[in-house]
């Protein structure tokens, strides 16, 4: 049975929608609630990041937690880099306890690319371990072997990065995510779809649900900027040339027709199981792009 | 073997402030071979020291030095006692555990750390060293092609390289190669892809109570029969 209305749509043959919504370095979580309350109704769930980029902000936890109390559907992320398995497996718990029962697995971003440099980096898990070990808990126990009283059931999901420039060893990594357990995959930001077609033929072999993750660009800058500083990304050079050709202060509208554009062609050639969209602080448009690749959620 | 860079010049004038007598001691072995702590570190720092003291007019300090073939093990601190007798400080350029090994010895003189110990490692090219090992307690080269992912990824991670390698590179430091790519190249070379297909549990970190001891077992393996 299903253990929440996403994986429910996971589950049925639908066109998936996810998005994300980063929490505030703040208290005031005014902008995170508007965002969540623009998105909640119009998307299959919302992923609430944990410190993307290894930036120090409002908890993922908490953001899901949000979600949830505003009748959405949240997609816990959980990275490996701030917290020993203890503490994971605490926040966990916690998560299920409170409705919160799909989650991101990630490895996390090395705290050098982050603003407090100076911080131990944990990693005393990585990404399968954390599949694994969330599957562990599931079957109620812990990983020190102790019995829980009650167990949790989530539906987890990873990351894979179809447009790494070195692939192989990322489809090794995927493959091992698949036998820990994952159920869905959110690519990594995706720029031709090409290399998504060369990945779809390799994972279908898989039962597992693939979302491409779609990056909405601003101009061109932003992603020359993003290909020399965000880990992994590489915006092809068509894109960047199709931001730079047009007119300053309507960067943003191009990066959101090419959004649509590319989610409608995943669409209708049902290239893969739906897309995961990243508007990196410009939630905002993400409406808009769902109405341009007409893609408005029933 | 043990990599270290001398402390700032400023920072040690500073650690030897309130001492008149000063015994700048090297060590022959690890510190030698990175430049950090040998003779002739020593030396250059004993005239740097008096000269810096002749510039700045006040004659606070007087200065000794020798150099021991290694500080980390008592069979060479016999020599010591009398080298030590008439000093109010001894400035190793020992690393951390020569530094240690001569406080221990010496349980009434103040003993001040003259490098940064930094790790374990090697010889890259003459004057380049790099991180090899993190003494994780649990060696697991045998998996990786010997290529370390504990000490060469900056993550540690056990089940492949992150998503965040570009290039060959690491995504903390364009500069350095991604431990993980290094590990498949080498794998692929060796035809033994099938380990980085294996999944890899999560670290014991049992294996490294600190401190850690180690007790010799016997001197030599006898096979078969053996206890
Ligand atoms: S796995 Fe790495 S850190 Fe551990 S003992 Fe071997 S070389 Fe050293
Ligand atoms: S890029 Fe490679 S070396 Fe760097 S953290 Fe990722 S896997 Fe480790």
């Amino acid at each position: 049975m299903a253990n929440s209305s996403f994986e429910e749509k996971l589950g049925s043959n639908k066109f998936v929608v996810t998005t994300e919504v980063g929490p505030p370095k703040s208290v005031d979580i005014s902008e995170m609630v508007h965002h969540i309350e623009l998105l909640k109704d119009k998307v299959d769930a919302i992923n609430i990041t944990d410190h993307q980029s290894s930036v120090m902000r409002f908890p993922s936890l908490g953001g899901a937690l949000l979600v949830k109390e505003l009748g959405g559907e949240p997609v816990l992320q959980m990275t490996c880099r701030d917290r020993n398995r203890l503490a994971l497996q605490a926040d966990l718990l916690m998560a299920y306890s409170r409705g919160i029962t799909n989650v991101l697995c990630l490895t996390g971003d090395s705290v050098d690319v982050g603003d407090h440099k100076e911080a131990k980096p944990v990693f005393d898990l990585d990404s399968v371990q954390l599949l694994k070990m969330i599957r562990t808990l599931e079957s109620g126990t812990d990983m020190g072997g102790n019995e829980l009283k009650a167990a949790p059931r989530f539906c987890i999901g990873a990351t894979v990065h179809p447009e790494a420039d070195f692939v192989e060893p990322q489809l090794v990594k995927f493959d091992k995510k698949v036998a820990a357990g994952a159920q869905f995959f959110q690519t990594q930001g995706i720029f031709d779809l090409a290399s998504l077609r060369r990945f779809m033929q390799y994972a279908s072999q898989f039962n597992v649900k693939i979302l491409a993750g779609i990056i909405v660009l601003s101009s061109a800058g932003m992603a020359r900027y993003m290909n020399n500083n965000v880990p992994g990304i590489i915006v092809s050079q068509t894109i960047i040339d199709e931001l730079a050709a047009v007119e300053k202060g309507k960067g943003l509208q191009k990066g959101i027709e090419i959004a649509a554009r590319m989610i409608k062609t995943i669409k209708e050639e049902k290239l893969c199981h739906g897309v995961h969209i990243m508007a990196v602080g410009n939630e905002r448009v993400v409406p808009g792009i769902l109405e341009a690749a007409e893609l408005v959620n029933a | 073997m043990i990599v270290a860079e001398q402390k700032p010049f400023e920072e040690i004038r500073r650690m030897i402030t309130p001492y008149e007598r000063v015994l700048i001691l090297g060590c022959g072995t690890c510190m030698t071979v990175c430049d950090a702590g040998g003779e002739r570190e020593v030396s250059f720092l004993h005239n740097a020291l008096r000269l810096a003291q002749a510039r700045s007019g006040d004659v606070a300090h007087t200065f000794s030095e020798y150099t021991l073939k290694r500080q980390c093990d008592p069979e060479f601190l016999e020599l010591l006692p009398e080298k030590v007798a008439d000093v109010d400080v001894v400035l190793s350029l020992g690393c951390g555990i020569g530094v240690q090994a001569i406080a221990e010895s010496f349980p009434e003189m103040p003993v001040l750390p003259g490098v940064n110990t930094s790790f374990m490692g090697m010889t890259k090219e003459s004057g380049v060293w790099d991180e090899r090992c993190a003494a994780c307690g649990d060696c697991r080269l045998e998996d990786t092609a010997g290529i370390c992912p504990i000490t060469r990824c900056t993550k540690g991670i056990l089940n492949g390289p992150c998503a965040g390698t570009k290039k060959g590179k690491c995504e903390a430091n364009k500069d350095m190669d991604c431990a993980w790519i290094l590990i498949y190249q080498r794998l692929e070379r060796l035809q033994q892809l099938d380990k980085m297909r294996r999944y890899y549990p999560p670290r014991n970190f049992r294996t490294i109570p600190r401190p850690r001891r180690i007790v010799t077992k016997a001197a030599v393996v006898t096979g078969e029969g053996d206890g």
